[in-house]
């Protein structure tokens, strides 16, 4: 009965890819998510999604790949980074053969632009609506498909057994149910994760949604899954200053300025992310205001192409680009580390599988490229579901599920006993200054021993915090503690895996070590649940 | 600023001092400092995922996108079940996508779209779901099996667009409790937040299911006599 079962844990665009490959490969799927399909991260990538088409001007895989490997710094793999690039063209003829209403070219081909970082216009885009509209077109086709989606429910564990090797298998998920707090289990041969990034841990100085909370990471590592490359966060260079919401990369591809309060421009504005936001973050601390400028484009091109900016602008920062400058500043974006996965998206633990932000298929190294991420979800959400559902089809192991429900309620309760004397919600906006401050876009060794001093101290203190609400219904304060523990977890091995990390490499910049050491460190940090960490080619 | 948020049977006031401020960010408070059981969806922050949507003054809006004022009064979206305080429960509406069969009905290769076939669809691909448009819907208020706004919304999109082969199908589709049990009364494009008109899109898909042979029933109860084209001519 079990045998031949797929679960989807995310209904990102990953998470979606992944059902509908699993589905097309004849597995049963369920996709459960923790809010509904359509309302993931994947909604607010804007700028577009990279393949070597030549639409407009001349491209080839081979830039795509040497762009993407150069930006990684040393850290990507380059035979995964080839396989992304080079299933590129065959992933966009997919999307578009699935109805995503991409820009046009003149002569009707789907529009590309510049991302940083590239050395042609790669990134195909629906004006700056991309992530949401390739989104919405997944979710439809899962429709067409009939795969049951299961809305409001919060993971709380992959179920694992191990078998006569001593080998862990997954056996299925346990998850809250948000509307009305029970535990349900789920039986299942195989379990994708697809619950995105962490970078919610930088609380208000981030791009992310308030969900990106890492619990899949958390999950999948409680259940023994590897993980890797935590401390590298991406900055995105450009975030409005008051809220950080996202302005994309998009503006300054189509000839934005960064420009500081003198009105000069200090940077090269598509050099890769981790340069931008370092020039950036330079000009700030001199005490300079940063601006992006895209008045010169002009009010015509800027309603047609970036139609978004203009909108977030305007509500968020109370500016319009057509006639202002949009004061800007660089947050936390993008998790380039993740779940440790091989070459077939697959975990240590048999029948589990990650794909999306939460996983690390290594292509992005120490900085990602605007535009990799979008391709990312559907080159490798579409593998990971093929080898669910083989995996699946093969499996032939019993599933030991029987304590599960009474141990995740046993869980429940006693997150809702403790005494609620220390108020996580301001210890999560502690945790995000510490964050922003000494483990953002430069660190400091000392500052980030200090740092893990605190995410201990906060850590310890857990039982003290807990929940105003003991209410069964859509109980909200319960699952935001729940999601702060798991980032405080995820805290702690992002310092640790950044403080061993003694040498500066894309997106992990540190002061007291400014330079990469590649006889050490031209490898992949891996760290386990107790913060071990060793290195790995 | 005070706040008057409605829970239940009950309405709760609510202080903070903050200015110039979204909703949403005044709601963040609220739960944050004063009371954690205060219960609200959200997600981006940024207008683009529809977490957020809810009534503020009786009107339709998403809490990231409204600043907040003095005595705003907020209520759960209307014509779903709210499961609590401003949370409501989106299956139902979201159901509709898949009644209407809001999709293209099979993969194509090879068709090129110009500029212009892009611009046909491209405000419709917009929506984000966020709801706005079942809870102003006055039709769907009084027949819960309508498709509603943004499902016919979404079937025009692929109905509009070249990479779908089989328009029959989807127009089949839309007739019973669709573009005919609309009355164009035009809430819904008030409170879109992404400007969409569904009522224009169920406009067209009407004009659609007309050249496909359909006739609005509500005519055919008159005896057919208003049924003459404009040349006097029978028009079916």
């Amino acid at each position: 009965m079990i045998k031949n079962n797929v679960i989807v844990v995310g209904s990102g665009g990953a998470g979606l890819v992944a059902a509908l490959s699993a589905h097309a490969s004849g597995a049963r799927v369920v996709v459960i998510t923790k809010e509904y399909p359509t309302r993931s991260q994947t909604c607010m990538a804007q700028g577009g999604i990279n393949a070597a088409l030549s639409n407009a001007g001349e491209d080839s895989v081979e830039s795509h790949i040497e762009n993407t490997l150069k930006s990684a710094h040393g850290l990507a793999d380059e035979d995964a980074v080839r396989s992304l690039c080079e299933s590129a063209p065959e992933a966009l003829e997919w999307l578009d053969s699935i109805g995503v209403p991409f820009s046009r070219t003149k002569d009707s081909k789907i529009a590309q632009r510049t991302l940083g970082g590239a050395s042609a216009a790669r990134a195909c885009y629906a004006q700056d609506y991309t992530g949401l509209k390739i989104l919405h077109t997944l979710y439809d086709r899962c429709l067409a498909a009939g795969i049951e989606i299961l809305n409001e429910r919060y993971l709380l564990e992959c179920i694992t057994n191990k078998d006569e090797d001593n080998t862990p298998y997954i056996c299925g998920v346990s998850v809250l149910n948000k509307r009305n707090s029970e535990i349900e289990v789920f039986a299942s041969s195989s379990v994708i994760l697809a619950t995105g990034g962490y970078s919610r841990i930088f609380h208000k100085h981030s791009t992310n949604s308030v969900s990106s909370t890492g619990d899949g990471i958390a999950s999948a590592l409680r259940a023994g899954a590897r993980v890797s490359d935590m401390e590298f966060v991406q900055f995105h260079p450009t975030a409005l200053k008051g809220s950080s919401i996202l302005i994309s990369e998009s503006a300054r591809g189509a000839g934005g300025f960064l420009l500081n309060s003198k009105g000069e421009r200090f940077t090269n504005e598509l050099a890769p992310r981790d340069e931008v936001a370092r020039a950036i973050d330079e000009e700030i601390a001199k005490g300079e205001d940063v601006f992006l400028d895209i008045r010169h484009l002009g009010a015509e091109f800027i309603d047609e192409e970036l139609p978004q900016e203009r909108k977030l602008a305007k509500l968020y920062e109370n500016i319009d680009p057509v006639h202002d400058l949009i004061p800007i500043k660089s947050v936390a974006h993008y998790s380039m580390g993740g779940i440790e996965v091989d070459k077939n998206s697959s975990t240590v633990v048999d029948g589990l599988y990650a794909a999306g932000e939460c996983a690390n298929h290594k292509v992005h190294g120490a900085n990602r490229l605007g535009g990799n991420s979008l391709l990312e979800l559907v080159v490798f959400g579409k593998q990971a579901g093929e080898n669910a559902a083989k995996y699946a089809k093969g499996f032939d192991k019993e599933l030991e599920l029987s304590e599960q429900k009474s141990s995740s309620e046993k869980f429940i309760e006693e997150l809702k006993s403790y005494p609620n004397e220390i108020n996580f919600y301001e210890k999560h906006a502690l945790l995000g200054e510490l964050f922003y401050k000494n483990v953002g876009i430069r660190r400091d060794g000392a500052d980030l021993e200090n740092s893990l001093i605190e995410v201990k101290k906060l850590i310890e203190e857990l039982p003290l915090m807990g929940i105003g609400d003991q209410s069964k219904e859509c109980n909200t304060n319960l699952i935001e503690f729940m999601e702060f523990k798991n980032m405080l977890e995820l805290s702690k091995l992002t310092l640790i895996s950044a403080i061993c990390r003694e040498e500066s490499r894309g997106a992990h910049f540190r002061v007291d070590k400014p330079y990469e050491d590649n006889e050490k460190f031209k490898a992949h940090t891996i760290i386990n649940r107790d913060g071990v960490v060793c290195y790995e080619d | 600023m005070k706040i008057n948020i409605k829970r239940d049977a009950e309405v709760a006031e609510y202080e903070v001092d903050l200015e110039n401020k979204t909703l949403l960010e005044v709601l963040s408070e609220i739960k944050t400092t004063l009371d954690p059981s205060l219960t609200f969806s959200s997600g981006c922050r940024s207008s683009v995922c529809g977490s957020c949507s809810m009534i503020v003054n009786g009107k339709e809006v998403l809490a990231c996108s409204y600043h907040a004022k003095d005595g705003d009064f907020v209520e759960p979206l209307k014509n779903s079940e709210v499961i609590r305080d401003l949370v409501v429960n989106m299956d139902k509406a979201y159901s509709f996508n898949s009644k209407a069969k809001a999709w293209q009905s099979s993969t194509v290769t090879n068709i090129s779209l110009t500029q212009e076939d892009e611009k046909i669809n491209e405000i419709q691909s917009d929506c984000i779901l966020c709801g706005s448009c079942y809870s102003a819907c006055p039709v769907y208020a009084v027949n819960e099996e309508f498709l509603g706004p943004f499902s016919l919304t979404r079937v025009w999109r692929y109905v509009s667009d070249k990479r779908e082969v089989d328009t029959k199908d989807k127009i089949d589709t839309i007739q019973t409790n669709g573009v005919w049990d609309c009355t164009l009364c035009n809430e819904c494009t008030l409170v879109c937040p992404q400007d969409i008109s569904s009522k224009t899109d169920i406009e067209k898909l009407r004009a659609r299911s007309s050249m496909a042979g359909y006739m609005d029933p509500n005519f055919g109860s008159f005896g057919g006599s208003f049924l003459s084209g404009d040349d006097g001519s029978p028009s079916f």
